[in-house]
């Protein structure tokens, strides 16, 4: 045994120029960067403002941070893999050899769903859900700053493969055998299972967290049926989460100690079974999907309720449509592998649930256009991204019915029909809710508005280059073209590819269009500052306090009445045309005291993750250790919360005055 | 409030005074609680080794004594009580156990359809040859 275990020089892929030239940039992208932020003296600024930050809404910042950065990377792969299929048709080899291609499909998988859409869902949550409860923080800040840097950490060991060793080659979810270490003797697979069991840990204990803060922190008289639909889906999105992940967790659990220490879990041979895995892994997989796509749909809500001037639509019918998928999302996995050997009447019934579970979503799209239909809609950028995800989802939802039939989906199967199935679900359900959430929370979090036409282009690119990229999939998965294909001899999907490969570029300048819409946004943001702290006149809570909200959220404790606090609020302040006496009088208020404890143990993980991916058993328990340590170091702290004065507060609330106080 | 009795918002007066909500902790509770525990668990010990009980009988006695254990745990350690202010608890013990359920349910079905329906059944193998 070896110092270093399986770590040498030759993990390197020297020999490999693409790879080597963007483990290049991405190195000296990240240094300049730390050495920028050294050299000008933020390193202070940020551990004290931000990495020790336990604030609800830095969290939530961040997290938005690390998703839009890995949306970059996962969207890298994503052109590269349209380019590559459409070049290497009919004796063509591209420029990806095989086993690169497949490490960049995996990566691109897992990327996207664990990397991009569960932060981004989690991020805004983390923003939004304390403010629209009326509440001060999450129920457990520090624990909410852990979460994040665990998240963080598996981005870190899932990008260090790119440069040290390798990723997996098995799709993004891992099939075994092919996962086993008979067939995957390299580290591609341990690098997929440490970071996403990090990642895991995160998000459970983020689950529990918000499930705690939505069933215990609401301002006092919200009642369950008083509460934003946000909230609600984040509930039921929560739920979800505490209910999955620890199946996953238990799965790669798992699949680690059958490539460690010999175990035959899912092995062939000793009594395992290769379908346990693929069962197990839906188990968590179905539900993941409703864990990314209902926030969405409660993001969707507030935007159609805000800019329509109405109330939601169907309040209650929406709540009953979010707990109920929240339900049937464990009575659908199945169909996830219809093909792999369960017989008809199985597959009938699970067939039968996928399609009952589209009524409930059904309901939601008919509550968000009677929403909108009689109110004066105001066509803001998060607006045009939801009318943009009614039109383009139910059209995805569609193709999911069609997949729901046992005999279309034998037919095709494992095809790119099926990508462009969940492409097409996805992306408006999960991601274009994230962007108008983006767009309508961005004033919020920073006090000033992003640039509308900016962001306008970009939804008008992303929506006509989704379009474009994914309906010729349709097309060539209906010929029969299997996805993950490196090259084909199929001179007749070859077209249909390029126009994927036009979407695609069309895709990727609607990322500039919000990459410029950002700049140009923070050079112009005097003339879009928001001095109101409610600048598209909003319902709910969050938009009662300042932007950028203080530490503490509310100088005074929201008290609340009915649904739509905030917007009742103000009809009675009309309705007296006169502004209430404000309250000068402000009591001190206990805020949770700043912990680096998140960032520590996360690089304790990242430590041990690294070590047990090459081997390294000693720094492994170091690693472990250190984590250890640190957080009992955390459960002895001395003190947890800090004092904020009474005059701090009312000198806060004379520079920043909302117009009407609850 | 018109609201229902169960929908109770944080900082709402409480349905019941605060001098009867603790009556499912304190020392005495989980004194009782420990001791509940302990005979059942040293019953369970007792039954497994036992001739007294008609020995196919064994598995369902153990398994009766292990869901009395779970009902002790939720009781007196965990506090799930029928009182309005437990809905939240009792709630997300219900969701749990649903989940649970169709989750071993659904697999248990799941993994013996596959398992009985891809063995290499000598008839099937001949239709197949038939083609």
């Amino acid at each position: 045994m070896t110092l270093l275990g399986k770590l040498d020089w030759s993990a390197v892929p020297f020999d490999q120029p693409i790879i080597m030239g963007t483990v290049g940039g991405m190195v000296v992208a990240i240094v300049s960067i730390l050495s920028l932020v050294t050299l000008k003296g933020y390193v202070p600024y940020l551990w004290r403002e931000w990495i020790t930050s336990v604030d609800h809404k830095r969290v939530g910042v961040m997290y938005i941070v690390l998703a839009l950065v890995m949306l970059l990377r996962g969207f890298a792969d994503a052109i590269m893999m349209r380019t590559q299929q459409a070049i290497a048709s009919g004796g063509g080899q591209g420029y990806l050899p095989p086993e690169h291609f497949d490490q960049i499909f995996s990566a691109h998988g897992t990327i996207m769903i664990f990397f991009v859409a569960m932060p981004l869902v989690i991020g805004l949550m983390n923003f939004v859900v304390p403010l629209q409860l009326g509440a001060r923080d999450v129920a457990f800040p520090t624990m909410n700053s852990i979460s994040f840097w665990l998240t963080a950490s598996g981005v870190l060991l899932i990008n260090v493969s790119l440069g040290i060793g390798e990723f997996a080659k098995t799709g993004w979810f891992a099939y075994p055998p092919l996962s086993e270490l008979q067939f995957s003797p390299g580290v591609g697979v341990d690098y997929y299972l440490w970071s996403l069991q990090l990642s895991g840990i995160g998000t459970l204990l983020s689950g529990v967290n918000f499930v705690t803060t939505i069933l215990k922190m609401r301002a006092p008289g919200m009642g369950y049926m008083r509460m934003p639909v946000f909230c609600w889906t984040a509930l039921a999105s929560n739920l979800l989460m505490v209910a999955a992940f620890p199946v996953l967790t238990a799965l790669f659990a798992m699949l680690l100690l059958d490539r460690y220490l010999g175990f035959h879990f899912f092995t062939v041979d000793a009594g395992g079974n290769v379908m346990m895995y693929v069962n197990l892994f839906w188990v968590w997989g179905h539900p993941e999907v409703y864990i990314l796509v209902l926030p969405a749909f409660g993001i969707y809500s507030e935007v159609a309720a805000t800019f329509s001037e109405k109330p939601l639509f169907g309040y209650r019918s929406m709540v009953l449509a979010t707990m109920a998928i929240c339900v049937l999302s464990y009575t659908v996995w199945l169909h996830h592998f219809f093909t792999m050997g369960a017989s008809a009447n199985i597959n009938a019934f699970f067939g039968i649930t996928s399609m009952i579970i589209g009524v409930p979503t059904g309901v939601k799209v008919f509550n968000w256009m009677f929403t909108m239909y009689g109110g004066r809609v105001r066509f803001t950028v998060p607006v045009l991204w939801t009318i943009g995800f009614i039109v383009t989802f139910v059209f995805g939802g569609l193709t999911g019915v069609l997949l729901a039939l046992p005999p279309v989906d034998w037919q095709v199967h494992n095809t790119l029909f099926l990508v462009a199935h969940f492409h097409h679900v996805i992306i408006p359900g999960v991601l274009f809710g994230a962007f108008a959430g983006y767009n309508y929370w961005f004033p919020k979090a920073f006090g000033f508005k992003l640039d509308e036409s900016w962001g306008k282009a970009a939804f008008w690119c992303w929506f006509i280059g989704f379009h474009l990229a994914f309906m010729p999939l349709y097309v060539t998965g209906l010929m029969g073209m299997p996805r993950r294909l490196q090259h084909s001899d199929v001179l007749a999907w070859q077209p249909w590819l390029w126009i994927a490969e036009a979407g695609a570029v069309i895709i990727l300048a609607g990322i500039a269009c919000q990459i410029g819409q950002l700049v140009v946004s923070i050079r112009n943001r005097e003339n879009l500052r928001d001095t109101t702290g409610d600048p598209w006149n909003g319902r709910t809570l969050e938009w009662a306090t300042a932007s950028p909200p203080p530490a503490w959220n509310f100088a005074v404790q929201p008290r609340v009445h009915e649904i739509d606090a905030f917007w009742a609020q103000k009809q009675r302040v009309l309705a007296r045309q006169d502004l209430p006496v404000r309250q000068r009088e402000y009591a001190p208020i206990e805020v949770p005291k700043n912990s680096p404890t998140g960032f520590i143990t996360a690089f304790f993980s990242v430590v041990t993750g690294f070590a047990l991916i090459w081997h390294i058993w000693w720094i492994a328990g170091l690693g472990l250790l250190g984590a250890a340590v640190t957080l009992l170091a955390f459960m002895f702290r001395a003190q947890a919360e800090v004092e904020i004065s009474a005059e701090q507060i009312d000198l806060f609330n004379r520079a920043h005055p909302v117009e009407v106080s609850l | 409030m018109t609201e229902m009795r169960w929908d109770v918002a944080p900082g709402d007066r409480p349905t019941i005074p605060a001098s009867e909500q603790g009556a499912s902790s304190g020392f005495l509770v989980y004194t009782i609680g420990l001791l509940l525990a302990v005979i059942l668990t040293v019953t369970s010990f007792w039954v497994a080794n036992t001739s007294v009980i008609w020995a196919p009988g064994v598995p369902a006695g153990l398994a009766v004594l292990a869901i009395a254990q779970m009902g002790v745990h939720l009781v007196f350690f965990l506090h799930i009580t029928t009182g309005p202010d437990s809905s939240n608890n009792v709630l997300a013990l219900a969701f749990g156990v649903l989940i649970v359920f169709l989750v071993l349910a659904g697999s248990l079905v799941i993994m013996a359809n596959l398992n009985e329906n891809m063995m290499a059944h000598s008839e099937l193998m001949n239709l197949q040859m038939q083609h």
